[in-house]
């Protein structure tokens, strides 16, 4: 499959899942934008990688680990203090379930 | 006191000054600061000068001096931390307007280490926005400007801490290097800029890009300074999982060792049709010179070199997309409200980031979402490995690997913000020693078109900095007449 130029519904669905807004002149400046690198990107397509390895980065992929002892972590005036909105050390954000929703609390 | 000009001392003359009490940090500082203040208003180099704390600090490594306690490595040294750099209690901006007034309640690690090697801290430089760009541009907040012509861009995207160092605002610099930017705005500036092996220098404290390639490095006016620094700020780091268990090595016990049984490789790939000619015979010359002086230089192939642009394109973005959800309006940052969080999220992150971010963000998306996710991300990760054997296959034969570290020397700004592409094309040379992890050096090696600034990269096997370093520094010591001076900033 060659590289796709980048359609006006896939801009505004990656979007989404980006949780990016966007103004109907970036959706347009992005769909041709978009299209032209993943024109270019598409060129890896044709490179032959069977039984090649995927290479997240040169070192060994063994996770070093550590005794399971509790450790001091970011104490909670520093966690809040670059909050927006803070109550009672807790994040203040908008009502996640509504009075109207289905199931949930 | 002293009759030299503190700024033009590279950081081993300072250190040594201050221990030896020949100069004071404060003057040293002082010095430095009035620099910034004479040149930057033209230049944009800093986001922030920390003058009180910088007189802080310097008064402290004095009076450690007279209480005749021992100085760390640095002392005295101004150094400048691009703003994506965790310092306690000091706004950092990673060049964004989602933290425009982000305070860190903790130090990075690397700052952690220069602190204790009683350095002292002039500023936070200008950066391409999450360290995204090529020319320093996609900042939010300024541009910055090339010292060598005003008129054009200093490289991107530690643009900043580039020009602090070339126009010996700082005595070095710290920068992060993705796709290249510690080395290609090093080559664009006239200084030298190094990328450690992926996992030598700890993340911890660096604020994301691209969680496989990010890594932390100098910017010097040698590759002795930059040896210096990478001292101090390498090594493991358990709050780093990336970071690796590997020694320290002596890199300064390599400087001056001269080239005698080094061998050199020159891949064809780096010498393509994007190449400035003059770049091209800065480059060539500066290889002359090397076998010049005992190293042997032998033709090698990185077959896969033209898919690092596709594959880093890929990758980079997809990384940043995963780092760069956390900016949501919740617990730190802008927040622009909304009646859901969703709308919350949304908002917020509209009004924080540029252009150039939200391009990325969108890229990387892309490619991870369903249907594209192997196609796209899948395959990048794997052409990752054959660019990497490539050298690995190149470094059975050779010890380090020279080439351009930018096809051109530095563009016009403006000139190619409205092409996304054009402008990636300025890391093509610098792309595949990031995808591959390796220690790579950019050292100034003559001047291309308008008496601009050429560098020449030197690449090495995985954590052998001291090969990069020997072989950049060897350069250096026999072109003292290739260094110069920017105009405008004497």
């Amino acid at each position: 499959m060659d590289g796709p130029r980048i359609s006006r519904q896939d801009v505004i669905k990656v979007a989404r899942l980006a949780r990016l807004d966007l103004s109907e002149a970036e959706i347009e400046r992005f769909a041709a934008q978009l299209g032209a690198v993943l024109e270019h990107v598409g060129r890896l397509a044709p490179v032959d990688t069977r039984d090649v390895p995927p290479g997240t980065h040169t070192l060994s992929a063994r996770t070093p680990l550590r005794e399971d002892v509790v450790q001091p972590g970011l104490a909670r005036e520093d966690a809040v203090a670059n909050a927006p909105a803070v109550e009672e050390g807790a994040f203040v954000v908008p009502r996640i379930v509504g009075a109207g929703s289905k199931g949930g609390a | 006191m002293t009759a030299v000009d503190p700024t033009t001392l590279s950081a081993s003359a300072i250190a040594r000054g201050v221990r030896e009490g020949t100069l004071t940090a404060r003057e040293v500082a002082l010095a430095h600061l009035a620099r910034i203040r004479a040149l930057d208003g033209r230049l944009g180099a800093f986001l922030l000068v920390t003058d009180a704390q910088c007189l802080e600090m310097a008064d402290a490594v004095d009076a450690k001096r007279r209480a005749g306690a021992a100085l760390g490595p640095l002392a005295g040294v101004p150094v400048a931390l691009k703003d994506l750099l965790s310092t306690k209690g000091l706004r950092t901006t990673c060049g964004s307007r989602v933290l425009e007034s982000w305070v860190p309640p903790f130090d990075a690690t690397v700052v952690e280490r220069l602190r204790a090697a009683d350095a002292v801290f002039v500023g936070t430089p200008n950066m391409d926005e999450f360290a995204m760009g090529s020319s320093t541009e996609n900042s939010a907040f300024q541009i910055t400007r090339n010292p060598w012509d005003p008129s054009r861009v200093p490289g991107g995207s530690s643009g900043g801490s580039a020009v602090a160092v070339a126009a010996r605002m700082a005595t070095v610099a710290l920068g992060s290097d993705t796709g290249g930017s510690i080395r290609q705005p090093a080559a664009m500036t006239g200084v030298a800029g190094l990328k450690p092996t992926y996992g030598r220098v700890s993340r911890w404290g660096l604020v994301a890009f691209a969680s496989s390639l990010d890594q932390i490095g100098p910017l010097a006016r040698s590759a002795a300074d930059c040896a210096l620094v990478l001292e101090v700020i390498a090594g493991h780091d358990a709050r780093d999982s990336t970071s690796a268990a590997q020694a320290v090595p002596d890199l300064t016990a390599v400087l001056g060792t001269g080239l005698e049984g080094v061998r050199l490789g020159v891949p064809g790939e780096y010498f393509g049709a994007g190449l400035e000619p003059e770049v091209e015979r800065a480059v060539r010359a500066a290889v002359a010179r090397l076998e010049a002086l005992g190293a042997s230089v032998r033709e090698v192939s990185l077959p896969h070199t033209e898919h690092a642009l596709a594959t880093y394109y890929v990758i980079a973005p997809a990384e940043a997309s995963s780092n760069l959800s956390r900016f949501d309006g919740v617990r730190y940052g802008l927040r622009v409200d909304g009646t859901t969080p969703e709308e919350l999220n949304r908002r917020t992150r509209k009004a924080g980031f540029g252009p150039e971010v939200k391009r990325r963000i969108m890229l990387g998306t892309y490619a991870l979402s369903a249907g594209y996710h192997d196609q796209y991300y899948g395959q990048a990760q794997r052409v990752r490995t054959l660019v990497a054997r490539d050298f690995e296959r190149a470094f059975a034969d050779v010890d380090a690997i020279v080439a351009p570290t930018a096809p051109t020397v530095a563009f016009e700004i403006g000139s190619r913000v409205e092409d996304p592409l054009a402008m990636y094309l300025a890391d093509v040379c610098t792309l595949p020693a990031s995808l591959a992890g390796l220690p790579a050096i950019s050292v100034p090696c003559g001047f291309g078109a308008g008496g601009l600034p050429v560098g020449l990269q030197v690449m090495g096997r995985p954590f052998d900095e001291a090969t990069v370093v020997r072989v950049a520094d060897a350069f250096e010591r026999a072109t003292p007449e290739l260094r110069g001076a920017p105009e405008g900033a004497p």
